[in-house]
């Protein structure tokens, strides 16, 4: 029987670095994409041959800024892929792209590659919160990209949205998920901003009115909502999709099941066993690849299998756990998942474990309580 | 080396009259030393006086010095501290001596520390001489400094050395002081062995080792010693002296010598500061009178932030306090913090450092509750007893009346400042008693002020409202009736043993308020609302709101790196071990602590 992976493709390159951005990509290094590009085609053919005996069912080019890459450079990549690796007919191939970085010759030569999914970082469809983030392109901008998207036949579009933006109001928030939701995309990730270290906003945090906790609640909130009436389905913490157009990459990681990460800092978990390339460009041009290996125990994979799963709205399954680990979450789990019932944050209904609205809320809150280990 | 050839004697000063540097330029110009090996200061031997620039612990030093006459004399410098928390250390340094260098200052002066060091050595029976130091500062004014030090003390200084002990000015001169000013000991060296223990510290090879001055008779390797008050029997191991940071072994000590002793005591409660060691087999007559005993004036609960190193904090006390007597814990039990010590000390800069020193010498975690006085607590069946933890304060109902310590205060401050200084005092419930002119426009305030109103931020309080130039001292007065109540904290409508302290009834709402608002940002958000409230005897009079958690949430999950994910998580879930469980609600470590410093704004 042959195994399934979802292959995840770095590019970490863009134009300029968001406020935002603790991502791993470079505004200064463009020249080196060139070797970059090669250093990635031959990490492809090797990971395809160590690991023949799978099909790729999804694959997902991320940055970085995908599209700031010529067309044919993509095209050539994922003719390259298709050489060395077995992709299955109907898998879910995504590229991320920019509205300030991308044309109608490249969404045409995307299309003839295979690419059947785009996510587009929008992130506010308001013109001064895109000045806030850092962000290259306008709302008239993304509009226009939105529209040659769909006439180059793009039929599974993502937008990404960001909510709790320095200076954002509920009103103002709102009005980015209306405009939106306007245009009907398939799937929508909102996320809310989080301060991280190293990024500008981080260092410059004191120069800007941050929404409290309550107001970045309130919008995620009002995401639920808003876009629960307009017929998008919430399945998972940050992600909206209309029925049937869940982005099966991103389940791959939530479910435990094998992916492959190729380029630097992309992370892998394939057969048990987690795996993670070099941070730094200059060592990955001279041939260095993977630097952190990790065997997971049953614990870790038992604590993971609770912690991924659970951020998905459908939850886990008592006897999918119990296929997996041979034995009853209820015996490991018993006395968390009671406190955790008591205090509203998980909901138990037959033989599925899901979090509650208030649960998804604090969610780091109730996954912590799910680490066995002491360390 | 007969007596007449050794000279034991301290350097007392107003804390930075440059003391310290002082003793580094008598070690260095006596010659024992090069200046190559001399350290920065020789006689700060511990990380934290050299980082605060402070002594704290006395310590001594041998030197040899070759005197104009030809001869050589034995120098026995011991060191002092200068701060007012640490008179009994002087105390104990000035009863091995026999006269004392008072360093002043040549452009501030006489300062509140001056004198009270130099009526300490003037109470020992001291030789007191002066020096004029820092004369190389543009402001000095050595002769209106020696008109001071004759009008206000009384002793001989115009033959004072004019040094600059930092530029090495003027050494040459003291060192010949030294020699003519000071007297040589005297104890007859046949009689039976009579030591004064002035400090001691324990080595974990050599085990306690004992510094002493020898008044009479003499001790070598293998005689049998007694120490009076415990009765503790050891034979001598090694006797010596104080090389600069180092134990030089010798083959006898003999009245008029400064040296240690080592015993192979393990036990370091055997040797008690201020007792007499003599020679178990012709033992002296009588003991050498002890130091005055000093009494704790400052108190607090001390725990392991980490309950399991309880045994190690004890550990370390016991150490700390064999060469701090003036140290004292017992054991308590705190509902909040667990097992622990409530530890008595001479002020709140002798509790910082204790602290720190735990910290840092002991490698421990510590969880310090809020520092208060002793109080009396007169209750109505007659009985009075001393409070040193607000937890133990009897009900309302059962008490008739508290009295408080109250310190006889001088503050010494320029004319300009005397307005600012006195509203201050009358701010901390002081009382006025006078004004008195040291020269036209420097003044000496005294005033009578309850202790706790000084413990927490008075001297810097002092220092920011004079730019500098107020100088304190204080003594214990007594104790005196004032309407107190205890102040009660609740989190989650439990009351917090380890928060609640004593507080004059005029002040109890203000600070009630500030403990609220302090502890709410210190205690992070729960899945629950919790309401932190300050009462007094069951009353509420302040309350703030710790909000429900709304959001603990990592929006995106970084792609594939579920490994990042999982550290993040580990890192949360680490945080909450370390906090203290108060009932349901985890409140950090840091918020024991950060009460401490509500006066800080």
């Amino acid at each position: 029987m042959m195994n399934d992976l979802g292959l995840y493709i770095h590019i970490p390159f863009c134009l300029r670095k968001c406020r935002y951005c603790d991502f791993l990509s470079f505004d200064d290094k463009a020249f080196l994409t060139g070797r970059y590009i090669d250093r990635l085609k031959a990490e492809i053919a090797d990971r395809a041959e160590e690991y023949s005996g799978f099909k790729v069912k999804s694959i997902y080019i991320g940055g970085g800024t995908p599209s700031i890459l010529n067309a044919g450079v993509i095209r050539d990549l994922m003719d390259h892929v298709y050489k060395f690796f077995d992709v299955t007919d109907e898998a879910e191939i995504s590229i991320e792209v920019n509205p300030g970085s991308v044309d109608e010759q490249k969404l045409h030569e995307y299309r003839r590659s295979g690419i059947n999914r785009l996510s587009i970082g929008l992130q506010s469809a308001r013109d001064d919160e895109l000045a806030v983030l850092g962000r290259i392109h306008s709302w008239k901008d993304f509009c226009r990209t939105y529209e040659l998207a769909r006439d180059n036949g793009f039929d599974n579009i993502n937008i990404d949205l960001i909510s709790a933006i320095p200076g954002q109001s509920t009103d103002s928030y709102a009005e980015s998920l209306q405009k939106i939701i306007s245009l009907e995309p398939e799937h929508i990730s909102a996320y809310s901003l989080q301060l991280e270290e190293g990024t500008y906003f981080y260092e410059h945090r004191d120069e800007y009115e941050w929404p409290d906790e309550d107001t970045d609640r309130d919008m995620y909130h009002q995401s639920a909502a808003l876009l629960g009436e307009a017929g998008y389905d919430r399945y998972e913490i940050s992600n909206y999709s209309k029925p049937g157009y869940e982005c099966r990459h991103n389940i791959i990681y939530w479910c435990g099941d094998d992916y492959l990460g190729v380029g630097i800092g992309a992370a892998s978990y394939m057969e048990g066993i987690r795996f993670r390339n070099t941070d730094s460009i200059e060592e990955y041009l001279k041939g260095i690849r993977c630097t952190e290996r990790n065997v997971l125990s049953e614990t870790d994979r038992i604590e993971e299998f609770m912690f991924l799963g659970l951020r998905m709205t459908s939850g886990i399954s008592a006897s999918d756990f119990c296929g997996r680990f041979g034995k009853s979450v209820f015996d490991i789990y018993g006395h968390i998942l009671e406190t955790c019932k008591k205090d509203g944050l998980i909901m138990i209904k037959d033989d599925i474990i899901r979090l509650t609205e208030f649960g998804l809320d604090v969610s780091n809150y109730v996954f912590a309580k799910f680490l066995l280990n002491d360390r | 080396m007969d007596q007449k050839h050794i000279r034991n004697f301290c350097i007392v000063a107003h804390i930075d009259h440059g003391k310290s540097t002082l003793a580094d330029r008598i070690i260095e110009a006596t010659g024992l030393l090069t200046s190559r090996e001399m350290q920065e200061q020789v006689l700060d031997n511990m990380d934290l006086e050299r980082e605060r620039g402070i002594t704290i612990k006395s310590q001594a030093v041998r030197t040899v010095y070759k005197a104009k006459d030809g001869e050589e004399y034995i120098f026995n410098l011991i060191d002092t501290p200068g701060h007012v928390d640490f008179n009994y250390e002087v105390s104990r340094s000035l009863a091995a001596c026999d006269g004392a260098i008072l360093v002043v200052d040549a452009a501030q002066g006489i300062e509140a520390q001056t004198l009270a060091n130099v009526y300490l050595a003037l109470d020992h029976d001291l030789d007191v001489f002066p020096v004029i130091n820092k004369i190389d500062l543009p402001s000095a004014d050595p002769d209106r400094v020696k008109d001071e030090i004759e009008d206000c003390i009384g002793i001989e200084a115009q033959d004072a050395p004019l040094i600059s002990a930092k530029q090495g000015i003027g050494i040459d001169e003291v060192l010949e002081a030294i020699v003519q000013k000071i007297p040589a000991p005297d104890g007859d060296p046949d009689a039976p062995l009579k030591a004064l223990i002035f400090d001691s510290v324990y080595d974990s090879y050599k085990g306690v080792i004992i510094f002493c001055r020898i008044r009479e008779g003499r001790v070598r390797k293998g005689t049998k010693i007694r120490m009076m008050a415990t009765g503790a029997c050891e034979e001598v191991v090694e006797v010596g002296f104080f090389g600069a940071g180092a134990f030089n072994p010798c083959e006898e000590l003999s009245a008029g010598m400064v040296g240690y002793i080592t015993a192979s005591i393990k036990n370091v409660k055997m040797t008690r500061v201020g007792d007499t060691v003599t020679d178990d087999e012709r033992p002296c007559a009588e003991p050498l009178p002890g130091y005055k005993k000093v009494n704790s004036m400052v108190y607090c609960g001390m725990y392991p932030a980490d309950g399991a190193k309880y045994p190690d904090l004890r550990d370390a006390l016991e150490k700390l306090q064999l060469n701090d007597a003036s140290l004292n814990y017992e054991p308590e039990t705190s509902i909040a913090l667990g097992f622990g010590f409530r530890c008595g000390f001479l002020g709140l800069l002798h509790l910082e450092i204790i602290q720190e020193r735990l910290e840092r010498e002991y490698n421990l975690d510590l969880v310090t509750t809020a520092p208060g006085v002793v109080y009396r607590v007169h209750t109505t069946d007659g009985n009075m007893t001393e409070l040193t933890n607000p937890s133990n304060l009897p009900e309302a109902n059962l008490i008739d009346y508290m009295e408080e310590p109250v310190v006889s205060a001088e503050i010494m401050v320029t004319s300009e400042f005397i307005g600012p200084i006195m509203q201050l005092c009358q701010e901390r419930r002081g009382r006025y008693l006078s004004t008195e002119y040291i020269e036209s426009n420097r003044a000496m305030l005294k005033y009578e002020l309850p202790l706790n109103e000084i413990i927490y931020d008075f001297f810097d309080a002092l220092k920011s409202r004079s730019k500098g130039y107020a100088s304190f001292d204080y003594e214990f007065k007594g104790y005196e009736r004032a309407p107190l109540v205890k102040l009660d904290i609740l989190i989650n409508r439990e009351e917090v043993d380890a928060l609640s302290f004593i507080v004059h009834a005029d002040s109890a709402y203000e600070r009630g308020r500030r403990m609220c608002v302090k502890l709410k940002d210190e205690i992070p958000r729960h899945l629950f609302e919790i309401p932190i409230q300050a009462a007094v005897g069951g009353k509420i009079i302040a309350r703030e709101t710790v909000k429900a958690m709304r959001k603990d949430v990592l929006a995106k999950c970084y792609g594939g790196d579920i490994t990042r994910k999982k550290k993040l998580l580990e890192k949360q879930k680490e945080g909450k071990k370390r906090m203290r469980q108060i009932g349901t609600v985890e409140v950090p470590q840091a918020a024991f602590m950060s009460v401490l410093k509500l006066d800080d704004e």
